[in-house]
């Protein structure tokens, strides 16, 4: 059963493209593309070392077999053993330490117009906008974020270490109980990405993910508008089963009697790219298997299952929650 | 009292400009770690610390090639060839010179990679 669940959720990130949007050299992101190129530059320069060295090899194994003078011997050891790799990683190391300063993760923090807070949980990822006007908007297992414009994040955890990182857009920052650490990203290009938690936290932890979607920024803004008006229409049938098996405990739903805070926050989970902390597309079905018996899904996670409640009840739960959009 | 120190037997000044190199490691990232935690204790520039780095280096870099001076003297000057394998006394004393040389060239690189960041990184944040 969990490796049907597993399967069906590989196979649903294969076909809407996630495998290609999860690689670091494909960069979408200012910092990402100067991670890629810092890569196919060592790459480059050690590929250059190793071939001189293989050739050489070859060169006096198979085609050159004389016996050189210890002299010329002497003077081939010298500049081929030691000063050309001695330069060639001095010059490797100049560019990286070159390309620092720009990729350190508070550069140019201070400019972003806005804030993402976002805390790590055991297992998936809490997320508030702070836009620099208006009140925060509160979401979860999704982070979307304006192209073109600097975004600051600042990266927590409630349990245990977690590590978030987006591949496309930069590199990876660790969320650490007791301290919050900053990372500035900036995309260039728009598109859903896939980002994974890059710090073993438990045993859900290949299960952590989150989608990251790069929006034009005026649909960014209009998408952050709508997040700040609830969804939820008061009276729905879904609503008020919801509430009646005692989700809202756990989980938060504007414009409801739903006020947990221990779950992800659901108020506009119709509009996320996944569910289930990016490990499931977002459809009417992987929600109701969630609900029935997320152990399944999510070994360790702390929601309990509710597979004994009436199959029309979650269907009903179900509906409404893909329509809070 | 002599500049330059006469040649003796002993395995420490093989161990010389590893030495110099492990005491310049930590200085460096000591100090800068002690200063990007706490600046106003220090009470310097940043510019201040690099230049701190740029003399330890200096000095580490001349100990080093004053220690590869002397491993290359003791090594006679280049004169032998190795493999130095011989259980004589000559030969111990020409090994171990030449292996000392060898550190001393490892050594004076890794200082400089070491020493590199700083030429780079203008503030403690960036």
């Amino acid at each position: 059963m969990g490796q049907y669940f597993s399967l069906s959720a590989a196979s649903f990130l294969l076909a809407s493209g996630y495998a290609r949007a999860r690689s670091a050299l494909e960069p979408a992101g200012e910092e990402a593309q100067q991670i890629a190129g810092l890569f196919w530059v060592m790459l480059s320069g050690g590929a250059l070392m190793w071939l001189g060295v293989v050739g050489l090899l070859l060169h006096s194994a198979l085609f050159n077999r004389r016996r050189l003078a210890e002299k010329s011997a002497s003077r081939i050891i010298l500049w081929g053993g030691v000063v050309f790799p001695s330069v060639m990683l001095c010059v490797l190391l100049a560019y990286a330490l070159w390309l620092m300063p720009g990729l350190r993760p508070f550069a140019q923090a201070s400019s972003a117009a806005l804030r993402i807070e976002i805390t790590g949980r055991q297992f998936w990822w809490e997320v508030v906008y702070h836009p620099s006007q208006g009140p925060p908007v509160v979401s979860a297992n999704e982070i979307r974020l304006p192209v073109g414009e600097r975004v600051e994040l600042t990266l927590k955890s409630a349990d245990v270490i977690h590590s978030f990182w987006i591949p496309p857009l930069g590199g990876k920052m660790d969320m650490i109980p007791g301290r919050t650490n900053r990372l500035s990203l900036k995309a260039t290009k728009p598109g859903v990405f896939r980002g994974p938690c890059a710090e073993y936290c438990g045993t859900s932890h290949a299960l952590m993910a989150f989608s990251a979607v790069a929006m034009e920024p005026e649909a960014f803004r209009s998408w952050l508008a709508a997040q700040a008006i609830p969804a939820a229409s008061a009276g729905a049938s879904g609503s008020a089963l919801f509430l009646r098996h005692g989700c809202g405990s756990c989980h938060f739903v504007a414009g409801t009697d739903a006020r947990g805070m221990i779950g992800p926050d659901l108020s506009h989970i119709g509009s996320r790219v996944t569910v289930g902390a990016g490990i499931l597309p977002n459809t009417e079905d992987a929600i109701a298997r969630f609900i029935a018996r997320p152990e399944l899904i999510k070994p360790g996670s702390s929601m309990p299952a509710f597979d004994m409640l009436p199959p029309d009840d979650i269907r009903a739960i179900t509906a409404w929650l893909r329509g809070l959009r | 009292m002599r500049l330059i120190p006469k040649q003796i037997e002993t395995l420490w000044t093989l161990f010389t400009a590893p030495v110099v190199w492990a005491a310049h490691f930590l200085v460096c990232y000591i100090g800068a770690a002690v200063y990007c935690a706490k600046p106003e204790l220090v009470g310097l520039s940043f510019n201040a610390v690099r230049a701190g780095i740029a003399a330890v280096t200096v000095i580490a870099l001349s100990l080093i090639a004053l220690s590869a001076w002397l491993a290359w003297r003791q090594w006679g000057f280049g004169t032998d060839d190795p493999p130095h394998d011989d259980p004589t006394r000559r030969d111990r004393t020409l090994f171990q010179g030449l292996a000392t040389l060898l550190l001393s060239g490892l050594s004076f690189i890794a200082v400089i990679f070491t020493a590199m960041p700083a030429l780079f990184l203008t503030e403690c944040i960036r």
